[in-house]
């Protein structure tokens, strides 16, 4: 690096709401705008929901316009059981074009993650040893849940349940289970065993995310996985000026995603969030569209 | 020169997945697949909610 940019190094800045937020709250409130919903506990069913919207957002939301990939990736799987021509291609297509900016910028669920770990609270970093093979969980969750058991899991009924869904997703309890319940005294009273181990696994979810950045992002959620293994090919990318950077290591410690921001930018760990740009004193990092640059790590070891 | 071909293939590839993507795109629609998905979208889905 270059004398001449440290000379340039300015202040940190001040925003009231960073871009990162005001696009948050946009994506959420419009993928979730059907606002009377959530006063007559019922959902949406017009013919926007054939359309999936590019992030963990429950169809069974109240609010919920379209419908969620990976709920939709189960049901063609385990109840249609055929291969999900529509529904993949969808992803993939998000995938190429998005990639991780989905989970940085559009996620209601990252939005959810990153206000509680605002939340006072005594803040936990998970130890490497721990941390980066945790990572490839993710991996296995979408792998075994939403794709081949689903897919080959025989059951009575010849229908078998979105597992994912079922047992794991919190996106489900937080905007479907719990507003639902609320307003609907019939499904409150229905409500049992299953509904306690989805609500014990929520808090245990949003209790995490108050302590560690974006766990449910880094270690169990399969959407953020499957727009991982599209990072390398995604035309949305963060690049970083070497000439510019003045290794001052605030993007390092911003960075919610725990990545080695100055070695392996715009890597499958990085979700695009934009707050390294934020705060880089020397305007060394840029967001981009289009060509990866050579010699990119990939994989969870792109984390500290 | 390494690089430059690695950055090649990148791109040959992002292409042919960006093919296949509009490929299988194509397909589901022509199936009607995303008549499947708005069935299940319009319905509460009891699994994601924790009742079923
Ligand atoms: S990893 Fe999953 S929950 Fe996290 S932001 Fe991405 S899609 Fe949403
Ligand atoms: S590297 Fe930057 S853009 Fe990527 S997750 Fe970390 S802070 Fe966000």
């Amino acid at each position: 690096m270059s004398g001449m940019y440290r000379d340039r190094v300015r202040g940190p800045k001040k925003r009231r709401l960073s871009f990162q937020r005001k696009v948050q709250l946009a994506a959420a409130a419009l993928f979730n705008g059907y606002a009377a919903g959530f006063q007559k506990g019922k959902i949406f069913t017009s013919g926007s929901k054939a359309l999936c919207v590019p992030v963990l957002n429950c169809y069974s939301c109240p609010g919920a316009l379209g419908a969620c990939p990976i709920g939709a990736l189960q049901t063609a799987l385990g109840a249609h059981h055929h291969f999900p021509f529509y529904v993949l291609g969808t992803l993939m297509l998000f995938g190429l074009v998005l990639g991780r900016v989905a989970c940085g910028l559009l996620c209601p669920f990252g939005l959810v993650q990153d206000l509680l770990h605002k939340l006072p609270l005594p803040k936990v970093r998970v130890p490497k040893g721990l941390d980066r093979p945790a990572r490839y969980l993710k991996y296995i969750v979408l792998a075994l849940l939403v794709l081949l058991l689903p897919a080959f899991l025989p059951s009575d009924t010849g229908v078998t349940p979105p597992l994912f869904c079922k047992y794991l997703c919190p996106a489900g309890t937080l905007g479907g289970g719990i507003p639902l319940l609320l307003a609907d005294p019939a499904l409150r009273s229905v409500a049992g065993a299953l509904f306690s181990w989805k609500a014990a696994v929520l808090a245990a979810i949003l209790l995490a995310a108050a302590l560690v950045r974006r766990p449910f992002c880094k270690y169990l959620c399969p959407l953020g996985a499957f727009y991982a293994l599209f990072s390398r090919f995604s035309l949305c990318r963060m690049e970083l000026d070497a000439h510019r950077c003045v290794q001052c290591g605030r993007c390092e410690s911003i960075c919610p995603m725990d990545i080695r921001v100055t070695q392996d930018l715009s890597g499958p760990e990085c979700i695009h969030c934009g707050r390294c740009q934020e705060i880089c004193p020397t305007e060394a990092i840029s967001r981009s569209l289009g060509r990866r640059t050579a010699g990119e790590k990939n994989g969870p070891e792109a984390s500290k | 020169m390494r690089s430059a071909l690695r950055t090649r293939d990148s791109s040959l590839l992002r292409l042919g997945l960006l093919v296949l993507a509009l490929v299988f795109l194509g397909v589901g629609l022509a199936r009607g697949e995303q008549q499947e998905v708005l069935a299940k979208a319009v319905r509460i889905c009891l699994e994601c909610i924790g009742i079923g």
